[in-house]
């Protein structure tokens, strides 16, 4: 045994591309399942929400105007990169308590998820979309297009899987996303954010941010250049439902709960996720010479 | 055009001024519009209606009654009951026991034959539901006998066959019906937003309780009597009349399923907070400010032509309604000129004359309400221009009226006037007509005009709408989703789509 000190690592955000400290400069402590104190992580404000949104909303054109052939070659470029750190998400698991076989099944199912969805991206567009016979002597068609910008709240267990689960579904249809890592685990979010960022996922399209829900609910949800809301723990709180509910009237967010109890499970995937955060738009032309 | 329009108050306006002594389409001069009016003596209705609820007709429990007046002639017309709470709970129980007891144990097939009947019966009876529609809401009878009645009839015949076909709807799942289903429909498509509402949730299992709109109820219990006639299952439609309260009853009721509105986006996010934190699911369909942008290298007249239908059809009564035009630089004057001089050509006046191009303003609150923004236009500075056509004495009608000289921020550019009032802006550049175009909370619907297919495409799929009109306007059909972004609403109406907000996925 050498007496090397080993080098720890500072849990930060992920905002557009960059790692940043909230910028309240505030903290809250993270403990390992033997209550030793792991990390500090981010405990971010209404302010870094907001900077969050702009970063994606700025990032949405684009990752939109992507060819959806490379959105999912990007969600693939993902699990890739995940793949290649296999080790370090099932020790990160560990360290809260995860059986090492536990811990295992779930980060392949994480990366078996990333890849389900990317084979969505240019799938799902002609599953839901629909050329509409209309009586008249038009050509009439309606496809699936993204909503924009989504606010996520990832699931509170299930550190890793569940905010892939979350975030791949999202981000494939052509949406940007701001994410609130579980908060108890918020570990596994900010390491999932480097992988991100070595995976050519365009700065901005996912925003990842740690902190206390009680705190950033209203803000993720009364945020006006914000499309979506989604949600997917099965015990939320009513009156934390109902909160969430009426500020979305504020500029008629969709909120989307989908209570999940077993994220491992096949019923934990399917293309509705991803027409879940998807407008429709038809298209009308007149047919004539 | 009856004699009393000819007396109409004359233009305040500078006098009209063709740009060459070709370009006016004067029909004026040289045709004189006999009087053409639907006959109407073969319609009949009662002089007071009562509440349609569990396949009867029923005196509402406070005995109250209030009037429908005809804005063409501002006489009253007939009278609705009102339906309190009370009525409610009558109405949610008997669509409640017609789910559990009839018409989620009735065969798909056999469910589909019922509506089928139904979009016959509606063929069969087109006529008089186009005149009723025309004398209760004023629209020009050209429109509801050309377009409401025969695509209420088409939205009826669409859904019906898909009430045995729901297996093939949603991929890797199966769809199971919601239960009952609360709708509450606007006074600008009567009988057609019924039919929007009323087919997809019958198709799909489920049953209904409607409320019309307070001044445009009289085909919604028409349409009750036709149920009858097509020997539906007693409770599977209840039709309750009533004003915002009545509404509200709907919307709060513990035992709805589902609650289906298309009204303005003020009620819809009302409705949406008062369903924070229930299960019940919801779609609405809300008001709109749709933008309508005419590139330079468009067909000029087809696209003037267009424009005229997108604000004018349906006195500009219509959500998706082209109310913002966007016109490329280059072509602006000639754009505008073209417009005025087609403006010009428009017939205001009885709905009941087959001539008629623009009727009645739909009640003296929505007549007053288009008033007050022709006010809020001129005073915010805009140009205002309306035709010096006559209008009729009585009734509440209103000129084609565009505005001029706007600016994004302008009140009449922004807020939703629903009424045939248009606004002019231009732009230079394509990105600049999109941003523009964008710039409002409102997502429905749009029309982009050019003769470029590329641009076609691209511009249609910048702006931020549900629907995108390319070379043509309000456009219609059973088979086609319809429903809008941002702040006017959420869910689709028509099509495979429209089946979706009524069904539980398994």
């Amino acid at each position: 045994m050498s007496d090397r000190i080993e080098v720890l690592k500072t849990y930060k955000t992920y905002v557009g591309g960059n790692f940043p400290r909230t910028e309240s400069g505030r903290y809250y402590k993270v403990y390992d399942a033997n209550e030793n104190i792991l990390a500090n992580a981010c405990q971010c404000s209404r302010k870094d929400v907001r900077d969050a949104v702009v970063e994606a909303r700025e990032a949405q054109p684009d990752w939109n105007n992507r060819s959806a052939y490379n959105r999912g070659q990007i969600l693939y470029r993902i699990a890739e990169m995940l793949e290649t750190r296999k080790a370090q998400f099932i020790e990160e698991l560990e360290t809260i308590g995860y059986k090492t076989k536990k811990a295992k099944a779930e980060v392949e199912a994480s990366i078996d998820r990333l890849i389900y969805y990317a084979g969505w991206s240019d799938k799902y567009q002609q599953v839901f979309g629909t050329i509409n016979p209309v009586a008249s002597s038009h050509f009439n068609f309606s496809m699936p297009e993204p909503m924009g910008v989504v606010n996520i709240w990832a699931p509170e267990d299930r550190p890793l899987l569940g905010l892939v689960s979350v975030m791949a579904p999202v981000i494939v249809g052509g949406n940007t996303c701001i994410i609130l890592a579980s908060e108890k685990y918020p570990l596994s979010a900010i390491s999932f954010a480097e992988v991100l960022n070595s995976s050519d996922v365009p700065d901005g399209v996912v925003n990842i941010l740690t902190g206390f829900r009680d705190e950033l609910l209203e803000h993720m949800t009364t945020h006006k250049d914000v499309n979506a809301f989604f949600y997917t723990d099965p015990d939320i709180d009513q009156e934390q439902r109902k909160q969430i509910d009426e500020n979305a009237t504020l500029n008629l967010k969709r909120v989307r709960r989908k209570p999940v109890e077993d994220w491992l499970s096949e019923k934990a995937q399917s293309p509705y996720y991803i027409t879940d955060f998807q407008e429709t738009k038809t298209t009308w032309h007149p047919v004539g010479l | 055009m009856s004699e009393d329009s000819k007396k109409a108050e004359t233009v305040e306006e500078k006098p009209y001024k063709p740009s060459s002594p070709s370009s006016k389409l004067d029909f004026d001069g040289f045709w004189e519009y006999d009087d053409a009016p639907q006959n109407a003596d073969h319609v009949e209705y009662e002089d007071q209606y009562d509440l349609f609820i569990g396949g009867e007709f029923i005196a509402p429990e406070k005995g109250r009654y209030f009037d429908s007046l005809n804005p063409a002639t501002e006489k009253k017309l007939t009278s609705f009951a009102e339906a309190t709470q009370q009525d409610i709970d009558k109405a949610v129980k008997a669509a409640r026991k017609a789910f559990d007891k009839s018409w989620s144990t009735l065969e798909a097939k056999e469910r589909g034959k019922y509506i089928f009947r139904i979009a016959r019966l509606i063929q069969e009876r087109a006529r008089e539901f186009s005149v009723l529609e025309s004398m209760d809401g004023g629209k020009p009878i050209r429109e509801s006998r050309d377009v409401d009645v025969p695509l209420a009839a088409a939205h009826f015949f669409y859904y019906a066959g898909w009430a045995d076909k729901l297996d093939y709807a949603f991929p890797g799942k199966k769809a199971e019906p919601l239960g009952v289903a609360g709708q509450i429909i606007p006074w600008n498509f009567p009988l057609l937003m019924l039919a929007w509402k009323v087919a997809p949730a019958l198709a799909t299992g489920n049953t209904v309780v409607l409320k019309p709109a307070e001044t445009t109820s009289l085909t919604a219990l028409k349409f009750a009597e036709l149920c009858k006639d097509a020997g539906l299952p007693d409770g599977v439609v209840n039709i309750v009349t009533g004003a915002g309260q009545t509404g509200s009853a709907i919307v709060n009721h513990d035992d709805i399923d589902k609650i289906a509105f298309t009204g303005s986006t003020e009620v819809g996010k009302i409705i949406k907070k008062s369903l924070a934190g229930t299960d019940k699911r919801y779609t609405l369909e809300l008001g709109g400010k749709g933008p309508n942008i005419i590139f330079e290298d468009a067909p000029l007249d087809q696209a003037v032509e267009g424009v005229i239908n997108a604000i004018f059809f349906n006195q500009g009564h219509v959500c998706c309604a082209g109310s913002r035009l966007f016109v490329q630089e280059g072509v602006a004057d000639t754009v505008i000129q073209k417009l005025r001089d087609r403006m010009e050509t428009l017939i205001v006046g009885d709905p009941l004359d087959k001539n008629t191009d623009i009727g009645a303003i739909n009640s003296e609150q929505q007549y007053n309400k288009i008033n007050e923004y022709l006010e809020v236009g001129v005073n915010e500075g805009a140009n205002m221009y309306q035709s010096s056509c006559q209008i009729p004495e009585t009734g509440y009608f209103c000129r084609p009226t565009i505005f001029t000289n706007v600016g994004q921020s302008n009140r009449i550019v922004q807020e939703e006037i629903f009424g045939p009032v248009l606004t002019v802006q231009t732009f230079r550049t394509a990105e600049e007509g999109i941003e523009k175009a964008n710039n409002t909370p409102y997502g429905l619907a749009g029309g982009v005009w050019t003769d470029k297919g590329s641009k076609i495409f691209k511009t249609g799929s910048k702006i931020r709408n549900g629907v995108v009109w390319s070379n043509t306007y309000n456009k219609f059909d059973p088979t086609s989703p319809f429903g809008g972004y941002k702040e006017s609403g959420e869910g689709r109406e028509g099509g495979l789509h429209g089946l979706y907000p009524y069904v539980k996925l398994q």
